[in-house]
């Protein structure tokens, strides 16, 4: 399985957390879906669907706190059959960072949600201080997830 | 159901030597009810015993062993106890080295006969 990485910095937090948590794929991104590394993806098509439905879905559940009054959830957590689905964000020195993890019937959600807390004191110690952007622009936004991917994948 | 799982984590917990005692949802990982003392990490000692006993299990499986009831992991600083209550949940008990192991495993056996019914 491959790690693969936009940002360097949060590579050895990621391979650790995949080491110690035993998930089988973790996707760290943006709260706009932007993928700043990857665990376990073999295709860039299934990336780019499981980072925006993963934003997605912190979105929604975001708004509906808000309805009921709640700042934010803390984590999602998805019982499949075969798989579980551990999704959560966290504030970091480069803006709020969310971390979408899959993993199956070799580990469970207690060990994800204990290795996770891990991760996300990680990614904070990590995370340089976010830049100040340029607004992001149509023409500019294809090329960015472009080179996002053939970084992530090595051009494949 | 809440009140007879609280019950057993306190006749486990007057046990001489007992750091805590909780009940875990095998599956999860994740801790179902606890009587733990200051300091003791229960998410940690959770997650972690329910990974312990898979493991333990798949072991005895593979050796033939059959079905794994109670798990006893003895360290320097303590002991964990684990006795399984099939088919959802685990009893786990934290303990220094004072603790009574005969004692403490009858509690934890009963209560998971009990929870087992």
């Amino acid at each position: 399985m491959s790690t693969t990485v936009v940002e360097r910095w949060a590579e050895q937090p990621l391979l650790r957390y995949v080491t110690e948590s035993s998930a089988r794929l973790v996707v760290v991104m943006t709260p706009a879906g932007q993928v700043l590394a990857q665990h376990g993806f073999a295709r860039a098509v299934d990336l780019m669907a499981a980072s925006a439905l993963g934003a997605a879905i912190m979105a929604a559940s975001g708004a509906l706190a808000e309805q009921i009054g709640e700042r934010t959830f803390g984590a999602l957590f998805h019982a499949g059959g075969r798989h579980g689905i551990h999704l959560a964000s966290c504030a970091t020195p480069r803006g709020t960072l969310i971390v979408l993890t899959v993993f199956g019937k070799e580990t469970s959600i207690g060990l994800v949600e204990l290795f996770y807390e891990e991760f996300a004191v990680a990614l904070r110690r990590a995370a340089p201080a976010e830049q100040l952007r340029e607004p992001v622009l149509a023409a500019d936004f294809e090329a960015d997830l472009n080179r996002s991917l053939s970084t992530l994948f090595h051009q494949r | 159901m809440s009140d007879e799982l609280g019950r057993a984590l306190d006749r486990i917990s007057r046990v001489r030597g007992m750091r805590g005692s909780m009940w875990v949802s095998a599956e999860d990982g994740l801790p179902v009810a606890q009587l733990l003392m200051e300091g003791v990490p229960g998410k940690a000692v959770a997650a972690l015993a329910a990974s312990l006993v898979r493991k333990v299990s798949g072991t005895a499986g593979a050796v033939g062993a059959g079905r794994v009831r109670f798990v006893q992991m003895e360290a320097s600083g303590g002991t964990l106890l684990v006795a399984l209550a099939p088919p959802d949940l685990l009893v786990v008990a934290l303990a220094d080295s004072r603790v009574n192991i005969g004692l403490a495993r009858l509690e934890m056996m009963r209560a998971a006969q009990a929870a087992s019914r």
